[in-house]
């Protein structure tokens, strides 16, 4: 009985290395701008985070960015944002394309956790498509968690609502 | 008269016509004024580029400068935090505790630090880690104290592919709810449902090695095989929590979870034991253990967990004893929603739970309470739970508060 588990596991281990997929990387943030551009992507643009951002970032997230600026692309009719955010243990890179002050597309780019996994699925990123933020600074759409994956969950939330408010912000400017 | 008027007005001609011809600069000092006009402009351009350039440079200088304070924010971040440079570069730790009090109809009050637990886990490489988790239970241990300190997660896991994982070690066992997702904030209620602890023995843990991973988006699954569990009197006394355990009769666990919609889980887990006295009896007595179960979480804040779990022995554990089949279910109703006149959340739930464990041990219970979270990971806890024995034909009531917390 031993024996035949054991042969059982080395089978599936060779049969799975076989079929492995590109490890953590789901959509090259190239390959995203030009999704989300429709093949031309503008001139990339960079947000300096003042003082007076980075408190507003602080009450947004709960925590200071160590970051002197963020990138974004920005054609006028959209924005794109290609932001991270820690999920269990590892920096999550995400992608969040914002028109109208609404999230048109959020991508997960870049997973690197070892849990979780589950929302890099468009069942899951879907849910945020048309959210905006809240004068509370919340998504205006409620998003169902996955079990298991509450972190990764989390990191996303905040990495929408992080971009609708820098969209806002780079509007306002 | 007339000849001096003529006189005076020809003087004037002549007089203004010098004066004007005094004032316009004739085609030599036109040039050098454009010369000299030239010039300015020259080093006007030449005052122009260098102030380009000097743009050029400060912008250059600009760059450098972010760059070098991103990265020497990165390497302070790095050195102050879990996952900064060096070992502790890849090394986190985290953990649990709950806190709680029961008050039982007999009278016996009792209040317990009943769990104290530390997590560590650490990245060997990017596709290889180890996690672990210390307990100390009941607060004190030692010998003739209430508590045990026990090791309940020591593995080491490899990523084969972006999707599997092989894992081995001192491991959680796959199956149910609270068994492998235990921390205090995840569950309502102050004690875990019954069912996951008489029929599941949660926590369960054994030493094994296995596979885990996804087949489809959202469909994970796991195959264990393990060390089994030793008894003749229940199930739950049955764990050798891998202390010198007696290793001659190992089982297999499997586990098929869904969690491909979001809100929504549903798994179901089998294990097969060839013998669950471990040799203590003359005739081996096989086990199975089916368990099933589905968590619903809708955004509304409306919710749902339901559990069913049975085993299956060849034998009775004992001659004479009614336990070779024992079984439990539970069913949760759930609510959540955020509260506007203080920060945080409320849950209330009910819990209706049937089981059969050990010999001629049925009990219903019925129960309800709420769930204060002023943040994510912190919870305060009351519940009210009745208990009918239907063997005995008693029942007994019990009021228990709690507080939890992960980090």
């Amino acid at each position: 009985m031993l024996k035949v588990l054991v042969i059982t596991i080395l089978c599936n281990l060779i049969f799975l290395s076989n079929h492995s997929l590109a490890k953590g990387v789901y959509l090259e943030p190239k390959e995203f701008l030009e999704q989300a551009f429709t093949n031309n992507p503008p001139k990339l643009k960079k947000l300096w985070i003042t003082k007076e951002l980075k408190a507003q970032i602080k009450s947004l997230l709960g925590y200071d960015i160590h970051v002197v600026r963020l990138r974004y692309w920005d054609n006028g009719e959209k924005t794109a944002w290609i932001l991270e955010e820690i999920g269990r243990d590892k920096p999550i890179t995400t992608g969040v394309v914002v028109k109208n002050e609404k999230i048109e597309q959020l991508n997960v780019l870049i997973f690197r956790e070892s849990r979780g996994w589950e929302v890099k699925y468009p069942f899951f990123t879907d849910q945020f498509k048309q959210a905006i933020l809240t004068e509370k600074n919340q998504l205006s759409k409620k998003i169902d968690g996955i079990s298991g994956a509450t972190l990764s969950v989390y990191a996303l939330t905040k990495v929408a609502k992080l971009a609708l408010f820098l969209n806002t912000h780079i509007k306002i400017k | 008269m007339f000849y001096k008027k003529k006189l005076f007005l020809m003087l004037s001609t002549i007089f203004i016509c010098a004066s004007a011809q005094a004032a316009t600069p004739d085609a030599d000092q036109m040039w050098k004024m454009i010369q000299q006009q030239q010039l300015v402009i020259d080093e006007l351009k030449k005052k122009l580029e260098k102030t380009d350039q000097k743009v050029e440079v400060t912008e250059k200088k600009v760059e450098e400068t972010a760059l070098e304070v991103e990265a020497a924010t990165d390497a302070m971040v790095a050195q102050t935090s879990s996952s900064g440079g060096g070992w502790f570069d890849k090394t986190n730790i985290g953990g649990y505790g709950e806190m709680h009090y029961n008050s039982k109809d007999d009278g016996n009050d009792e209040v317990d630090f009943h769990r104290f637990v530390l997590y560590f886990g650490h990245e060997f490489t990017d596709s290889i880690r180890f996690f672990s988790e210390l307990e100390i239970e009941h607060s004190l241990a030692g010998e003739g104290k209430p508590g045990e300190v026990e090791l309940e997660q020591a593995w080491i896991e490899m990523d084969i592919t972006d999707n599997h994982r092989l894992r081995a070690g001192l491991d959680i066992i796959p199956v149910g709810i609270i068994n492998y997702t235990h921390e205090p904030h995840t569950f309502y209620g102050v004690e875990r449902p019954e069912v996951e602890k008489r029929i599941i023995p949660a926590t369960w843990w054994e030493a094994g090695i296995g596979l885990n991973g996804e087949l489809a988006p959202g469909l994970n699954y796991d195959v264990v095989l393990h060390s089994g569990l030793e008894t003749t009197s229940n199930i739950r006394s049955g764990r050798q929590k891998v202390a010198q355990a007696n290793a001659d009769h190992p089982a297999i666990t499997t586990r098929l979870r869904y969690t491909g919609t979001p809100g929504l889980e549903v798994g179901g887990s089998f294990q097969y034991q060839s013998d669950i006295t471990a040799g203590q009896t003359t005739e081996s007595n096989s086990a199975t253990l089916f368990e099933g179960h589905i968590i619903y979480d809708h955004s509304s804040g409306l919710g749902v967990k339901a559990l069913y779990a049975r085993w299956d022995l060849d034998d009775e554990l004992q001659a004479g004893r009614d336990d070779s089949e024992q079984w439990g279910y539970y069913v949760e109703p759930q609510y959540r929603f955020p509260l506007s006149f203080v920060p945080g959340e409320l849950g209330v739930f009910a819990r209706w739970s049937e089981l059969d464990y050990a010999n001629n041990k049925e009990e219903e219970r019925i129960g309800f309470g709420l769930n204060y979270w002023p943040t994510d990971r912190v919870a305060f806890k009351f519940d009210f739970t009745n208990t009918d024995d239907k063997d005995a034909n008693t029942s007994s009531k019990t009021l228990n508060l709690g507080l939890g917390y992960t980090f």
